[in-house]
């Protein structure tokens, strides 16, 4: 099963350029670990070294959030669309 | 790495970082192969204190990518200023970077602007490194 995911601009020095990646798998979980499994140098910005998804970094499913869904343990469906998104935060 | 700032937007960063004293300020980089030619100034949405601390949120961060097609270029980064603070990153935006993008910081103090400097995250995090900032 192929989804797509939308890859942020930050991120797309890891993926030849690409502004979308394919993926396979039956969760947004599965998809993130296929989309790092082909982009390796992901990996540490996506993911903290506990390998928890970063709180700045933000999935969406179609238009949802995952976290208001089951978040990577949401299910997908044939034709659903992630999208990365940055969340961008600093200060003194 | 250099970033170069293009007519105007030197100008409109450190205006952007005046108005909003003594909250931080902060805006989107928009341009293409390390020349900024337009910046879009967004809102500071963060719930942990304005004076410290900013936020693009998701939405907006989307509206400025978005933006940034529209203008036939990349979005290269972002603005913030540091009120009553050395336009040094701190931890906090360490923590926080994104590779790639250039992250231009404004000293402001007392309401005036001073220093303006541009950082860029190393690939493994583990520091920023500064790049030179060119204005025309």
């Amino acid at each position: 099963m192929a989804n797509t995911i939308n890859i942020p601009t930050p991120l797309r020095p890891f993926t030849d350029k690409k502004e979308s990646v394919e993926v396979s798998g039956a969760t947004v979980g599965e998809l993130l670990s296929d989309l790092t499994k082909k982009y390796d140098g992901l990996r540490k910005h996506l993911y903290t070294d506990e390998g928890k998804l970063r709180n700045f970094v933000n999935v969406y499913l179609n238009d949802e959030d995952i976290r208001y869904l089951q978040k990577e343990q949401t299910p997908v469906k044939a034709g659903d669309t992630l999208s990365i998104v940055p969340s961008v935060a600093g200060g003194r | 790495m250099s970033l170069s700032l293009g007519t105007g937007v030197d100008a409109a960063i450190r205006a952007h970082g005046v108005e909003t004293y003594p909250n931080e300020c902060c805006g989107a980089l928009i341009g293409r192969d390390g020349a900024v030619t337009a910046t879009y100034a967004l809102p500071n949405t963060t719930e942990e204190g304005p004076r410290r601390r900013f936020l693009v949120r998701p939405s907006d961060y989307r509206e400025a990518e978005k933006r940034a097609a529209e203008a036939g270029g990349d979005l290269l980064g972002f603005y913030h200023s540091h009120p009553d603070h050395p336009a040094r990153p701190s931890q906090y935006d360490l923590d926080h970077a994104w590779p790639f993008f250039s992250y231009v910081i404004v000293s402001v103090r007392e309401g005036v602007s001073e220093d303006m400097t541009s950082w860029r995250l190393r690939e493994d995090r583990s520091a920023f490194d500064p790049e030179e900032l060119r204005s025309a």
